[in-house]
């Protein structure tokens, strides 16, 4: 088990890598719109031009 | 009381006033969606309420995007046109503007983020992020809903912003400038640094509890000492970087608790992790004892969770929106050497003249010099009617022109004028009005004292029996006793609550007006537009029914609004108006509230009865017993005289709402008064309180704004005091109110001063709020039950010295959990309608 002795401290690196990807994400302002980008996924890409409906 | 004929929309392109009016129309325009109005018009195609409309659907599907109308299924639009002209968008192409507002990433390549008007489902989101397919030459547009802004990229070689801001506002989204202010700002970083602490926070939970599932198995299958020490000391590492991170505003809370020496959830808490962390660190150092850093990150995450949950609900982007410039218009057309340029308000000094065209707001306090018209300052003094001005005569900012462009000669601008006064006084009343202190920190508070008054009692006594798990046992206690679930329950159900009238298009800003809510107290209601529909109609009409073409057709002439209603009432009933219209001669309005004309060689007179009496017309017994009746409930007769003979009596009245006596009564049984404020004449109030049995004590007329402020301030100073008003007018009397409840103009507006909106009308809505209220309250008193005996139970082991590490982790998750539990099923039944 003496392996943690090595793990541990690597995951807990990589764990403080995301913390601070987060911060800078969140600092830049990307989590400032909550509410918009959920709804972005959800339009569909279709052939805009064969779209008619009038 | 009305006529279900009469209740008609108004034949004219004020699609404000057509989506008040109720109405019997069945078509619906193609793009806006807004009853096609029917009557002597018709439009080519009847698949449009307008030309306006038609041209932006035209544009909108000429460019392939038709599944727009497929998305947008409740379709609110502003009808397209209705926002700024085209002259005024030529500003956007201003060097010095693009400098102010726009950044430039090369040379041809420039972007802004402009605030749009009327961006209100997923539809608008989609059909603006296709811009760059509509305006070639724009590279990117990005959409924020939340804020209602976009963010544009355009090349200036290709395209103009004045071009892209043209198609916004064929859309029908008004485009504005963001002025990027210090405080919205400041807001904005605030809310980031708040979300860093939660993800922070959040983090260091999640590895600290792997950690601790790690040392739990270790204490039952075994494990080897060195590596429990690891884990021991990587937990603390987490643990304290969570309380020196995150947890640091609890800590700065709870000092400043203790400066003010004012008992706060903050203090318990702060103690508990800070005591939790020390001890726990020396455990970790020193190989003996428990460690608590998992607990301790988790409270952190979870207490901070709660109070962002809180804080996106009371975040508005409306609070950054500022009184003044939403009462003022934004551009006007000001002269200059003997020309109008449309110029921005922000501009307009003292003395400057402009031209106020019809239907126009005032931008400032000011002299006409030219021109006479009628003009509506309802906004200021709640009047109905509207008051005819000619030169010499004073208009005030933020009141409306109604028939005529005027030029008026400034007096007062900016925050001198009258509204902007009263805009002052609205930021007063918002800022000096007390904070009442949380439910839940008061219990808290009280919870605090308990809790030290045990944990010393606890190490008082462990000293004396046991010295060596004194430190352990009042540090497990503290740490057990920390009100976790106390400080979701709050906030989380009021969250539930809230999202739950927002499906009901109740929109509330602020959890505390729930709790204002749930007592009892006055309701004051403003009367027009909330008892009232704010609109005069013709309700009746007795005598001759030949002549109501000939009488709307002399009514049309005027821009009296009982002439107005009159004539549109009257011109539903018969589209043949138009035929009359040409035998109509001289036509002659007089200043003793008649008109009079000449109809195929008869005089027509119409008006009020001292008019016909001035005219020696007789035969006005004749309808003695319906006026009589008609005045009884307030309602307005109008007589009609051909050739000096009455021959019929129309009834004008601003009517009642249909539900309001039902919702008035509901209210009353649920234990508030009600009474009414408003600025209309005493003795239309005192009729209106009378139909509604308000005792005459509580129906104040003639009410400046100034003086509702005045009333409900008082009323503040020892009872809940709610105010339901116009979101626009009494904006004063809403913020200082303990609860303001905006009825109508737009939500983004009315909430900057009201923290309640009702989209829909009436007062339906007043009886499901209280009922919520309630309802919320007791789920918030039932989690507090809850949590508070979980917590009771806790300190009992704890002090006992029953508790083990394992117990705490199973119970400080079971009592959130219950928490959790009680607030998501909150009951629903508070939305059904009012029986009867």
């Amino acid at each position: 088990m003496s392996v943690l002795f090595i793990a541990l401290p690597i995951a807990l690196l990589l764990g403080g890598a995301a913390v601070v990807a987060f911060v800078r994400a969140a600092r830049s302002g990307q989590f400032d719109d909550l509410e918009t980008p959920p709804l972005r996924m959800l339009f569909d890409d279709r052939d805009e031009h064969s779209d008619k409906t009038c | 009381m009305e006529s279900p004929i009469l209740d008609r929309p108004k034949l004219s392109n004020d699609h404000a006033a057509l989506q008040k009016t109720k109405r019997d129309v069945h078509l619906q325009c193609r793009h806006c969606g807004l009853p096609i109005p029917s009557g002597p018009w018709t439009w080519a195609a009847q698949d449009f309420c307008c030309s306006g409309c038609e041209a932006a659907y035209g544009l909108i599907t000429g460019s392939g995007l038709g599944a727009y109308y497929e998305m947008a299924r409740e379709r609110r639009l502003n009808p397209a046109g209705e926002g700024a002209r085209r002259e005024r968008l030529q500003w956007f192409d201003d060097p010095d503007f693009l400098a102010k507002y726009a950044r430039r990433s090369s040379d041809c390549r420039f972007s802004i983020r402009l605030a749009l008007s009327g961006i209100h489902c997923a539809a608008c989101v989609w059909l603006l992020e296709k811009l760059p397919q509509l305006v070639p030459g724009v590279n990117a547009a990005r959409v924020a809903w939340a804020q209602s802004t976009i963010d544009l990229e355009w090349n200036t070689n290709a395209t103009q912003l004045s071009r892209i801001a043209e198609v916004l506002n064929n859309l029908g989204y008004s485009p504005n400038p963001i002025n990027e202010d210090s405080t919205r700002k400041a807001g904005q970083r605030e809310n980031r640094e708040q979300l860093i602490r939660l993800g922070v926070a959040g983090a260091a939970a999640g590895n600290n509890m792997l950690i601790a599932a790690a040392l739990y198995l270790g204490m039952f299958s075994g494990m080897a000492g060195e590596i429990e020490q690891l884990l021991r000391l990587a937990s603390a590492f987490v643990g304290v970087i969570s309380l020196a991170w995150p947890g640091r505003i609890f800590l700065t809370g709870a000092i400043a608790a203790l400066r003010t020496r004012t008992p706060h959830m903050d203090l318990p808490l702060a103690l508990g992790l800070f005591l939790g962390t020390l001890g726990s660190i020396a455990n970790a150092v020193r190989g003996v004892g428990e460690v608590y850093f998992d607990s301790i990150s988790v409270l952190i995450f979870v207490l901070l969770l709660g109070r962002w949950i809180q804080s996106r609900q009371q975040r508005s982007a409306a609070d950054a929106i500022d009184l003044l410039s939403r009462l003022t218009p934004r551009w006007t057309l000001r002269r200059t050497d003997d020309r109008f340029v449309e110029v921005p308000v922000a501009l307009l000094r003292v003395d400057d003249i402009v031209q106020v065209r019809a239907g126009e707001t005032i931008p400032f306090d000011g002299i006409v010099v030219t021109g006479c018209g009628f003009v509506d300052e309802s906004v200021l003094t709640g009047e109905s009617v509207a008051l005819a001005k000619q030169v010499g005569d004073q208009v005030a900012a933020g009141t409306q022109n109604l028939r005529s462009a005027l030029e008026i000669r400034a007096l007062a601008v900016g925050i001198q004028t009258r509204i902007g006064r009263v805009a002052a006084l609205v930021e007063d009343a918002a800022r000096s009005k007390p904070k009442i202190v949380q439910w839940a920190d008061r219990i808290g508070g009280q919870f605090v004292v308990i809790v030290m008054i045990i944990a010393l009692l606890t190490l008082l006594y462990w000293s004396w029996f046991e010295p060596s798990h004194a430190i352990d046992r009042t540090m497990a206690l503290l740490i057990v006793a920390c009100p976790c679930a106390l400080a979701m329950a709050t906030p989380l159900a009021i969250a539930v609550a809230l999202a739950q009238a927002a499906r009901h298009r109740i929109l509330i800003k602020g959890g505390d007006v729930l709790q204002r809510l749930s007592g009892t107290g006055t309701v004051w209601l403003d009367k027009t537009g909330t008892l009232t529909r704010g609109q005069m109609q013709m309700i009746d009409w007795y005598g001759d029914e030949k002549v109501q073409p000939i009488v709307a057709a002399i009514q049309s002439q005027s821009a009296h609004p009982i002439a107005i209603a009159m004539a549109r009432d009257l011109s539903n009933l018969s589209a043949r108006e138009a035929a009359f219209q040409s035998q109509i001669a001289s036509v002659e309005q007089t200043s003793l509230g008649g008109i009079q004309a000449v109809y195929a060689g008869k005089i027509v007179q119409i008006g009020h009865r001292h008019f016909v009496e001035n005219a020696r017309a007789h035969g006005l017994d004749r309808f003695a017993e319906q006026v009589s009746r008609w005045l009884a409930d307030g309602v307005t007769p109008v007589y009609v005289a051909v050739d000096r003979d009455v021959v019929a009596v129309a009834g004008v009245c601003d009517p009642l709402r249909a539900d309001v006596q039902q919702s008035l009564d509901e209210i009353r049984r649920m234990g508030w008064s009600v009474g009414i404020l408003s600025g209309d004449h005493r003795q239309i109030v005192a009729q209106v309180a009378k139909q509604l049995t308000i005792p005459a004590n509580l129906a104040n007329g003639e009410l400046m704004p100034e003086d509702k402020v005045r009333l409900v301030q008082r009323g503040c100073e020892n009872q809940t005091v709610v105010m339901i008003g116009d979101g626009v007018n009494d904006s004063a009397a809403l913020a200082a109110a303990s609860v303001g409840i905006a009825v109508r103009g737009g939500a983004e507006t009315s909430l900057a001063a009201a923290p309640v909106y009702f989209a829909q009308e009436g007062l339906r809505d007043m009886v499901r709020l209280i009922r919520l209220a309630r309802t919320t309250m007791r789920t918030i008193r039932w989690n507090f039950a809850a949590s508070l005996s979980y917590n009771v139970l806790a300190v009992g082991l704890a002090a006992t010295g029953h508790i083990s590490p394992l117990l705490a982790a199973v119970l400080m998750p079971i009592s959130s959990l219950s928490v959790v539990c009680i607030s998501l099923m909150l009951p629903r039944d508070w939305s059904i309608d009012i029986p009867g």
